[in-house]
C-alpha cells in the first residue's frame, strides 16, 4: 500500500508539571493521515490541543512523543515546505502588503531578481484581489479581510507542500468570512495544494474540506473521528445547503461537538492508544436508515 | 464669515505674545544705564557709584546675538573664538562619544535582548553602573587615557550607553513571538531574522532609547567642558563667567537649548521614520 502524504502517528504533547502538579497532557496518541492534495480540517473544542498540533506540524513546536512524516522525512522544525497563515494574520507591520509578500517569495527564492520576485508576488495579491494600489499600503491602513488576504497569498506564493491554515477567517465578520472563503476554495482548486486548517466553524468546515477531524475535549484529547465530507465540488455556498447530505454531515458534527465530544474526553489510561480514528460518512445514502446513525456506541471499542 | 483660526496658528502667536511678556518685564526689571550713569560729581569721583554688576537687559543680549552669529567662526586665539567655533567642538565630541556608544550599546543590547542567560548575566554590571554620574568618572578617565579632549568624549559616552543598552534590550526582548515565527517559518537563518525582522519591530523602541541618549550627552557634554576647558561650549559659558560677561554668558546658554533642541528634533525626525502602525 502506498504511504500517505502526511503520516501522524502517536502524536503526543505534555507540559511539563507546574510545581507539585502532574504534567499536562493537552492530547495524545493522535494518529492521522492527510493524502496529497486534500483540504482536511481539524474541529474540536478550545484547549483540545488543536492548535498545538499546527504548531508541530509547522515545526514551531515539538511533540513529546510520536512523530510525523511527511513526504517520506520526518518533519523536525519549520521548513518553507510548510506554510502557514496565522489567525491574526502575522503580516509584518513595517513592510507594504506587496513587501510582505516579496518576503516570502524572497526566503524560497533567494537566487531570483528583484523583477521575478516582485511578478510572482503581485501574480499572487491579485489572486487574492488586492490590485490597484491597496498593494502598497501597510497592514494597518488595511482591513482585516485584506489582511488576511495579504497572508493567504504570502502562503500561496512560497508554494508550499503544505498549507497549514490555523482559523484564518476567526478574526472577520461573516460577509467577508464568506467571501474570503469563497477565494480559498478557488485557490484551492486551482492549485491542487494540501491543506490542513483549524476551525471553529462547522459550516466553513464543511463547505471548504474533504475530511473533518474531529478532537474530543482536552485534556488528554484524542482525535476521535475522521468525518468524510461526501459533497461533489465544485462547492457554491448557496448550492450546498441544499444537499442531502450537508445536513446530515452538520448534524453529526453538531452533535459531536455538543455532546460526544465531552463523552469522550478524558479517558486517559483507557485502551486509547493509537490506531486511526474511525472513519465515518454521514453523507452517504443509506437506504436502510433514514436517520443513519453511524456505529455510536461501537465507536468505543473501535478506537480500542 | 467667521475666519478659522488652525490651533498651530493660534499656539503660535501665544508662544510669541508670552515671549514678548518675558522679554519685556525682564527688560523694564533691569535699571536701565541712563539711570546707572546720572551720578553726581562726588560720586564719580570717589568711585563709589560704580554701576553695581546688573543683569543684562534682553536687548543687550539680543544685540550681543547679532554680532556673535553674524561672525561665528572667527578665531582669535585660544580664548576668543566664534560661537560656531565652540559649538563646533562640543558637537564633535558628542557626536563622537554617541557614536561609539551606539556602536557598542546596540549590539549588546541585542545579544541580552535576545538571551536571557546574557541578560542575568549582564544585569548587576548594568544595574550598578548605570546611576554613576558621567562626571564622576572624569578623574579616572583623565587618568586612564591621559589626554583632556579625548576624557570628555569617554564621558559622553558612558553617559549614551545606558538608554541605547537598555532600550534595544528591551525592544529586542518584546519583539512579537508571531513576527518570529514568521521568520522561522520562512527559514530565515539568525543574522536574517535579527536585520529583517527583529530590528525592524524594534527600532522605534531604540530609537527612542537613542534619543534619550543624545539628549543625556548634549546635557553632560556643558558640565564636561566646563571641567576639561579648553574648547567648547561649556567651556565658553564658565570663560565668559571669569570675564564677568553675563550678556555672553546668557547668549550661551540659550545657545545651548537651541542645539540641544535641533538634535532632539533631528532625532524625532529618524524615530518617525521607523515607527510602525501595527
Amino acid at each position: 500500500m502506498e504511504k500517505p502524504f502526511i503520516e501522524v502517528t502517536d502524536l503526543t504533547r505534555r507540559y511539563p508539571a507546574a510545581k507539585g502538579g502532574e504534567p499536562l497532557t493537552v492530547f495524545e496518541h493522535a494518529n492521522f493521515s492527510i493524502e496529497k492534495g486534500e483540504f482536511v480540517c481539524i474541529i474540536g473544542h478550545s484547549g483540545c490541543g488543536k492548535s498545538t498540533i499546527m504548531n508541530i506540524l509547522a515545526g514551531l513546536d515539538a511533540p513529546t512523543e510520536g512523530g510525523i512524516i511527511m513526504g517520506g522525512k520526518e518533519i523536525s522544525g519549520p521548513s518553507l515546505d510548510r506554510g502557514v497563515v496565522f489567525q491574526n494574520y502575522s503580516l509584518l507591520p513595517w513592510l507594504s502588503a506587496l513587501k510582505n509578500v516579496m518576503f516570502g517569495v524572497r526566503a524560497r527564492h533567494p537566487d531570483w531578481s528583484r523583477d521575478q520576485v516582485v511578478a510572482h508576488s503581485e501574480q499572487y495579491l491579485e489572486m487574492v484581489g488586492l490590485t490597484g494600489g491597496a498593494e502598497h499600503r501597510k497592514p494597518a491602513q488595511l482591513s482585516g479581510g485584506m489582511r488576511q488576504r495579504v497572508s493567504i497569498a504570502r502562503a500561496f506564493a512560497i508554494q508550499p507542500q503544505l498549507l497549514l491554515l490555523d482559523e484564518p477567517f476567526g478574526a472577520l465578520d461573516a460577509l467577508t468570512r464568506g467571501t474570503i472563503q469563497d477565494e480559498l476554495i478557488r485557490i484551492w482548486s486551482a492549485t491542487e495544494q494540501t491543506v490542513f486548517m483549524i476551525t471553529h466553524d462547522v459550516d466553513e468546515a464543511i463547505l471548504l474540506s474533504d475530511r473533518i477531524l474531529l478532537m474530543t475535549n482536552g485534556p488528554f484529547a484524542r482525535v476521535a473521528e475522521s468525518v468524510v465530507v461526501d459533497i461533489a465540488r465544485p462547492r457554491q455556498r448557496a448550492e450546498i445547503i441544499h444537499d442531502p447530505a450537508y445536513y446530515k454531515i452538520r448534524n453529526h458534527l453538531v452533535e459531536f461537538l455538543a455532546r460526544r465530544s465531552k463523552e469522550l474526553s478524558g479517558s486517559h489510561g483507557r485502551e486509547a492508544s493509537g490506531g486511526p480514528p474511525l472513519t465515518v460518512r454521514p453523507g452517504l445514502k443509506d437506504p436502510d436508515d433514514k436517520e443513519r446513525e453511524p456505529s455510536w456506541p461501537k465507536l468505543v471499542s473501535a478506537v480500542g | 464669515m467667521t475666519i478659522v483660526v488652525p490651533e498651530r496658528a493660534k499656539a503660535l502667536l501665544l508662544s510669541l505674545l508670552l515671549l514678548i511678556a518675558f522679554l519685556g518685564a525682564w527688560e523694564l526689571a533691569v535699571p536701565s544705564a541712563e539711570k546707572a550713569a546720572q551720578q553726581s560729581e562726588y560720586e564719580m569721583l570717589t568711585g563709589g557709584g560704580a554701576p553695581q554688576a546688573h543683569v543684562p537687559p534682553p536687548s543687550q543680549v539680543i544685540g550681543k546675538a547679532v554680532k556673535e552669529l553674524s561672525n561665528p567662526f572667527y578665531d582669535n586665539g585660544p580664548n576668543d573664538k566664534g560661537i560656531g567655533i565652540q559649538l563646533a567642538y562640543s558637537l564633535y565630541r558628542v557626536l563622537t562619544g554617541y557614536f561609539l556608544a551606539a556602536l557598542i550599546a546596540i549590539p549588546i543590547g541585542f545579544l541580552i535582548g535576545m538571551s536571557p542567560l546574557f541578560y542575568k548575566a549582564l544585569d548587576p554590571f548594568i544595574q550598578v553602573l548605570r546611576p554613576i554620574s558621567p562626571l564622576a568618572w572624569m578623574p579616572l578617565a583623565l587618568f586612564v587615557i591621559k589626554d583632556s579632549q579625548a576624557s570628555a568624549i569617554f564621558v559622553i559616552f558612558i553617559c549614551s550607553i545606558w538608554p541605547m543598552l537598555i532600550n534595544t534590550a528591551f525592544g529586542v526582548a518584546n519583539v512579537r513571538k508571531d513576527w518570529i515565527n514568521v521568520a522561522k517559518t520562512h527559514e530565515l537563518g539568525s543574522l536574517r531574522t535579527a536585520f529583517q525582522v527583529i530590528l525592524p519591530a524594534a527600532a522605534p523602541t531604540i530609537l527612542t532609547g537613542m534619543r534619550i541618549s543624545i539628549g543625556i550627552a548634549w546635557l553632560v557634554i556643558v558640565a564636561a567642558e566646563m571641567l576639561v576647558g579648553g574648547t567648547g561650549i561649556g567651556y565658553y559659558v564658565w570663560n565668559e563667567w571669569n570675564n564677568l560677561d553675563l550678556t555672553s554668558v546668557i547668549f550661551s546658554i540659550i545657545m545651548i537649548g537651541l542645539v540641544g533642541m535641533l538634535l532632539d528634533a533631528a532625532f524625532a525626525f529618524v524615530q518617525r521614520s521607523v515607527q510602525f502602525q501595527e
